[in-house]
């Protein structure tokens, strides 16, 4: 009896989720069709579902997933190569970070969104304002996450590292760059995660393509069937760089021995 | 035996407190000379300077007043030559057995090929071979500590500091790398200064065990082990050494009792 009961919990444990969607999904028909609202305000999911196919037949879909990736992953790149230098840096030198951080703490509280008027002036338009917005999206959390992924290191390994002789760039190479990573990755992950929710605002406000701008050229046609597809496929596609992340992020968690990260969710 | 090796004149070590209104007396004029090839013990109760000492001696901080030497010259820095094993095993968690093993050597400038075989028969000393490719958090406590003296003695360095090393070890594991230990110091000629609070582990290991008191950090009493190794715990030579340490710090905190009957 009891082991029937237990299992029968589990069982309920492992498809929870599932079951949370399924009753979100009835409600959300129930109200589609009790006619409560307008179908062209309130799709169906049905029709949402067949809004995504047009979207996929008409390669409309492919076309603005692949628009959004790799402007986030240009953006995202590009701030990394130089955030993750630059955040070692200031995690070593106290005097450099001292000098630097009262700019971080004006500029990290600007939303990247008010920097799209300027960055269409500069960049025109085309990819590069988004790529633009999309650094210095990324650029905060992984210069912050560098920062004190440097000032995390164990002094004990340092002093045992120049006991062995070992000097500057030794220090550098051989310590500090290893020790850090694995919290550079959290701030990775983070940065991929905002990067995500920016790029699509970004894209509504000056873009002729990609997610952003296909939610509101559905909305211009009134198609918020379309515009429902949209949300949910940038939620999964969210979702799915998150968990790549947090496999790479936990597999050298695991590798460097370190359990107790900040910034665990 | 009775070359001197590590000279330790008038050391005094101040620390000011409360923004620099007091004065913390951490040691007091210690003066000790440790003989090369000897394990020396510096046994004392927690907050006695022991481990504040052995900084001073590795090179890590630098002494108020007084000196020391080691082969004669003035320590100012630390040196491969004489390499400190701390309790938290300080190994490198990226790294695997051989990789940490192997950071010394790789510091100094050695060829890789020599590297791997000198790193290979110190992990097969400290009877870690099959272990080369593991990662720090897959070892125990007892099996990281021995990675970290093998990764000391691949420098082959002259002294081996070592601050309270197996103090996170259980008991029984404990006293399997007190015997480890001693087995690596006769096989290997190095001079040991060892810090414990621990007196059994202390007349274990060493020829000679310094009894240091605190407030200031002072050195009491040089006690000489005289017992042949391997050291018998149960023996009554032992136990009558142990007894003689055990007064030198219970007349201490039984003194005031004294004077208030």
């Amino acid at each position: 009896m009891m082991e029937e009961a237990r299992s029968r919990r589990t069982m309920l444990g492992r498809f929870s989720p599932f079951f949370v969607f399924l009753l979100l999904l009835a409600i959300w028909q129930i109200i589609a069709a009790s006619g409560l609202f307008l179908p062209l305000l309130f799709p169906s999911p049905v029709a949402v579902v067949r809004a995504t196919v047009e979207l996929w037949e008409k390669g409309i879909l492919v076309r603005d997933i692949t628009a959004s990736l790799s402007r986030v992953f240009s953006g995202f790149i590009l701030a990394a190569v130089f955030a993750i230098p630059l955040g070692l840096l200031l995690g070593w030198y106290a005097r450099l970070k001292h000098a630097f951080d009262p700019l971080v703490q004006i500029l990290r509280p600007i939303s990247p969104i008010a920097w799209i008027p300027l960055a269409i002036l500069w960049f025109g338009i085309g990819n590069r304002p988004a790529i633009f917005i999309i650094f210095i999206t990324s650029l905060f959390p992984i210069l912050l996450a560098s920062i004190s992924a440097v000032k995390n290191i164990d002094q004990l390994i340092i002093k045992s590292a120049v006991n062995f002789g070992a000097g500057g760039g030794d220090i550098l190479r051989k310590i500090v760059i290893p020790a850090s990573f694995p919290y550079v990755m959290v701030g990775l992950r983070i940065a991929l995660g905002i990067a995500w929710v920016i790029i699509v605002a970004a894209e509504m406000v000056g873009m002729r393509s990609g997610l952003g701008f296909m939610i509101l050229d559905a909305r211009n046609f009134l198609r918020t069937d379309m515009v429902v597809a949209g949300m949910i496929i940038i939620g999964i596609i969210g979702l799915i760089l998150d968990r790549i992340m947090l496999f790479f992020e936990k597999s050298i968690r695991i590798r460097w021995g370190y359990r107790d990260l900040k910034g665990e969710r | 035996m009775s070359r001197n090796k590590i000279v330790i004149e008038n050391v005094s070590k101040h620390f000011t407190v409360n923004n620099g209104n007091q004065r913390l007396y951490a040691l007091d004029t210690i003066n000790l000379t440790i003989n090369e090839g000897e394990f020396f013990c510096l046994l004392g109760p927690s907050g006695c300077g022991k481990s504040t000492l052995l900084n001073i001696l590795a090179g890590f901080l630098k002494p108020t007043e007084g000196r020391v030497l080691i082969d004669g010259e003035e320590v100012t820095a630390p040196n491969p030559k004489y390499v400190t094993i701390f309790q938290e095993y300080t190994l490198f968690p990226w790294r695997t057995v051989l990789g940490n093993v192997k950071f010394g050597l790789e510091i100094g400038g050695m060829a890789k090929q020599q590297q791997n075989e000198i790193a290979s028969s110190f992990i097969k000393l400290v009877q870690l071979q099959g272990f080369e490719d593991r990662h720090p958090f897959e070892l125990s406590g007892g099996m990281k500590q021995r990675v970290a003296i093998a990764r000391t003695l691949a420098v082959d360095p002259e002294i081996i500091f070592m601050d309270e090393p197996f103090g996170s070890l259980d008991a029984i594991t404990r006293m399997e790398m007190e015997e480890e230990i001693t087995r690596i110091w006769q096989e290997e000629n190095k001079t040991i200064v060892f810090v414990t609070h621990d007196i059994e582990e202390a007349i274990y290991l060493a020829d000679r065990i310094a009894i240091m008191s605190h407030q200031p950090g002072r050195i009491d009493n040089v006690i000489r082990v005289n017992l042949g190794r391997p050291k018998d715990r149960t023996s009554d030579d032992f136990l009558s050494i142990r007894d003689k340490i055990y007064d030198e710090f219970k007349l201490k905190t039984r003194k005031p009792f004294v004077y208030q009957i």
